[in-house]
């Protein structure tokens, strides 16, 4: 369209421009977190996450092992040798470096420092040095090294680890990982058996009250389930089924009912009519039309209501803390997980940015690979 | 017994009990109570037939109307009694008591905030987006970036942007972004360009969208004064165009308060505890999630628009910006409208990223958070289900809206 008349439009590179913007200022947040979840708590409070992606340049001051305690004596002359890094310090591989704060990259690695009447000071890339000079100038205190290293960008497994195999129950997530799957599978199972019967129902028979039915539908597609709690947590605890599982698939079965519904339900309406006449003229049943038909038919509405419920009911918090989690915290979901460790480690990143990650990482895979149908969904799904 | 047992238990026996009842209660239907066969074999299929839509909606309306209809009445009810006085009936007491704390007054005032920002915004930026990556190669993969949001729950998002907030003491490497990009202004003229000119210009755009979009509103009741027609819904235009109104000398305000506002250049801002503010912030979060949705719906509709519209606009000499304005966004009103009322939807319910992040301190309590601090905090079910109440009354116009348009659409 932008080419009609020959005219290429002048605005590209700005619409190029402006759409990266766009895609960094929307993936930035969660790169940054990503990026945390590979760091180790001293990096993360030391550094911000975008330093991490690149290699950091640091510069440290040290000072050369005490000549009365060290040196040696070869050729007439006294030498210090050692290396600046002590055991577990080093900061990564120096480029320059210098002995004066005021020219701290005064030389490059390897080179030797003249520092006057034949005292030399030799730093080589991995910090070994050799200091060497007569009786008088290798004596007091050790000479200063200003040390400018280059350490490459470093990332652990490790918080991973940790937070899968933690034996503290706060912070571990495995259980909760666990607890959170055996939320979804059901609630995402259920409703779309009951709602496709319903949706047949609504799409293919002909029944009086069926438009007011439609109406009631769409009318519950935007009720706050809000108000749902307190009744149904009354009449579960009423009819003993209490906080726990049961309860919450009970719950997600109801709540995401509506939408089921009404997603199928335009989905079966445009299936071609033939197809189901000529199936009731060779004597097949509802049931069989049903089962044999509409359901392949409507397998891409089918696999769109499974990813909104899965998504909904793995990233919900509030009818798991009304419906699930007891007092006993045995059955607690992830995302809650998440909230009582942004109140008991609200400091702690490693272990905050890993258990959100974990928590992320299946919705974003179900996402990515199943995208289409989740387009596909959306676009049926929001009342026109 | 081990959950993810009773787990698989639970899926075998909701799926094959569904099934099994349909099954058998379809042959029961047909073998058994109107047998397809003997003297009546016509009235009998006949009957069937009008009694087999209800099996097969029955466990769906019985589910609905347990798990969302029979509720509504029920909180009604429960928001008029007194859960110490053993359920008594005490009218109007529990909504009096609500109104007269100062907490729900502060959350009313942030979810009206909510809901003109956050669905304003989501859809502006949906909009940008959409257009911007239907001109460019890469567009579909722009796409899923920014659509991703929406698969990252409001807890997820909430860690992820308190990150972004996080604040460290002046001495220390910032590890939030927004602090850090924060202490880069120093008072010069950068600090001119992006903190004061940039809101000011960004204020005054939205007064004159809010005027423009309250105008069209009230105009027709201008005009029917003058050709004696009616208008229709009165009091909501009139409403409108006084929001309108209110929400024009606000921003007028706040550009006096930009240019006088004394920044405290270099010192990093804990800034979720920055109250009024802050709630912008938090509305940052569901902003982020929330324009994905609008981007795709919003690109499917503008990929719908006859192209013989724009070419004729081409022809005719328009720019890209006329050729957006004024040929494209009127032809996907209606779609903007629904992405619009959507995501209403959606900002009236949020509980988690506040919960998550602020848990309603420094004055960003919301209604949804406000009702659970009431129900399962201060155990109070009747304040509790008032402020369910407040919601569902916010949500009814949109549930009538939708209604009527569903409603149309099947005739």
């Amino acid at each position: 369209m932008d080419n009609i008349a020959g005219s290429k439009s002048s605005l590209g590179w700005a619409v190029n421009i402006s759409v990266v913007l766009l895609v960094a200022l929307w993936v930035f947040p969660t790169v940054g977190l990503l990026v945390s979840s590979f760091r180790t708590a001293d990096q993360i409070s030391g550094s911000g996450w975008w330093a991490a992606l690149f290699p950091s340049v640091q510069t440290e001051r040290y000072r050369v092992a005490d000549p009365d305690d060290n040196r040696i004596e070869r050729d007439g002359l006294f030498v210090v040798e050692g290396n600046l890094f002590e055991e577990g310090t080093r900061i990564g591989e120096i480029q320059s470096w210098g002995t004066s704060s005021r020219a701290v990259d005064a030389y490059q690695a390897g080179e030797v420092a003249d520092l006057g009447d034949g005292e030399t000071l030799t730093v080589d890339a991995s910090g070994n040095y050799v200091w060497s000079g007569n009786d008088e100038q290798i004596s007091g205190r050790g000479q200063r090294a200003f040390v400018t290293a280059v350490s490459p960008p470093e990332f652990t497994t490790k918080n991973y680890v940790n937070i899968m195999t933690s034996g503290d129950a706060g912070d571990n997530m495995l259980k909760a990982f666990f607890n959170t799957l055996t939320v979804t599978i059901p609630a995402t199972i259920i409703p779309i058996v009951v709602a496709a019967f319903a949706a047949y129902a609504l799409a293919w028979m002909d029944f009086p009250g069926r438009a007011l039915l439609i109406a009631a539908v769409v009318g519950l597609l935007v009720v706050p389930l809000q108000l749902a709690l307190i009744p149904l947590l009354k009449l579960h605890v009423g009819i003993g089924i209490g906080k726990g599982y049961l309860g919450v698939w009970l719950a997600h079965t109801g709540f995401g009912l509506p939408l089921a519904i009404y997603l199928l339900r335009n989905y079966m309406v445009g299936l071609p009519r033939d197809i189901i006449e000529n199936a009731r003229v060779d004597g097949a049943t509802d049931f069989q039309i049903f089962t044999k038909i509409i359901l392949p038919l409507s397998f891409p509405a089918l696999a769109s209501f499974a990813i909104f419920q899965f998504l909904w009911t793995w990233n919900d918090l509030l009818v798991a803390k009304v419906f699930l989690i007891d007092a006993t915290g045995q059955t607690t979901v992830m995302t809650d997980q998440i909230v009582n460790l942004l109140g008991t480690r609200g400091g702690n990143w490693e272990i905050l940015a890993t258990a959100a990650f974990v928590s992320i990482s299946v919705p974003l895979i179900v996402f990515f690979a199943m995208q289409k149908y989740l387009v596909r969904g959306l676009l049926a799904g929001s009342v026109k | 017994m081990n959950p993810a047992f009773q787990g698989l238990i639970t899926i075998i026996v909701g799926v094959g009990g569904c099934i099994a009842y349909f099954y058998f209660s379809n042959q029961f239907l047909d073998k058994v109570l109107y047998p397809a066969r003997g003297p009546h074999a016509g009235r009998n299929i006949n009957r069937a037939n009008m009694i087999r839509p209800w099996l097969f909606l029955f466990p769906a309306m019985f589910a609905l109307g347990l798990y969302l209809a029979y509720p509504v009445f029920e909180t009604l009810r429960l928001s008029l009694t007194d859960r110490d006085q053993g359920g008594a009936f005490v009218g109007l007491a529990n909504y009096n008591q609500m109104f007269a704390e100062p907490k729900f007054w502060e959350a009313l005032r942030n979810n009206l905030l909510w809901l003109i920002v956050v669905p304003a915004a989501a859809t502006a930026f949906g909009l940008l987006a959409a257009q911007l990556t239907d001109r460019i190669k890469w567009g579909s993969a722009a796409k899923s970036l920014i659509f991703m949001p929406m698969a990252i729950s409001f807890v997820g998002a909430g860690v992820i942007f308190k990150l972004v907030y996080e604040a460290r003491p002046a001495d220390q490497n910032q590890i939030g972004i927004l602090n850090a990009v924060w202490l880069q202004f120093e008072g010069g003229i950068g600090s001119l360009v992006f903190l004061q000119l940039l809101p000011a210009l960004i204020l005054l755009s939205f007064a004159a969208i809010v005027a423009y979009v309250g105008w069209i509103f009230v105009r027709p009741i201008a005009e029917s004064r003058q050709n004696s027609g009616g208008a229709g819904f009165v009091p909501l235009r009139l409403f409108v165009g006084a929001a309108a109104l209110y929400l024009v000398y606000l921003s007028i305000s706040s550009l006096v308060g930009v240019f006088t506002f004394d920044y405290p250049y270099g010192e990093p801002q804990t800034w979720l505890t920055i109250p009024f503010w802050n709630s912008f912030l938090l509305m940052v979060v569901l902003i982020w999630i929330q324009t994905g949705f609008a981007m795709v719906i919003l690109s499917a509709a503008l990929r719908g628009i006859p192209e013989e519209t724009v070419e004729a606009a081409i022809v005719d000499g328009a720019n890209p910006f006329q050729i957006f304005f004024k040929i494209k966004v009127p032809q996907i009103m209606g779609t903007i409208v629904v992405v619009w009322t959507t995501i209403t939807i959606t900002v009236l319910k949020v509980f988690d990223i506040v919960f998550a992040m602020t848990n309603g301190q420094w004055e960003t309590q919301v209604l949804a958070n406000y009702m659970f601090d009431k129900l399962f905090r201060a155990n109070d079910w009747g304040v509790g289900s008032a402020a369910a109440i407040v919601i569902m009354v916010m949500v009814s116009p949109i549930l009538v809206w939708n209604v009527y348009n569903a409603r149309k659409e099947m005739k």
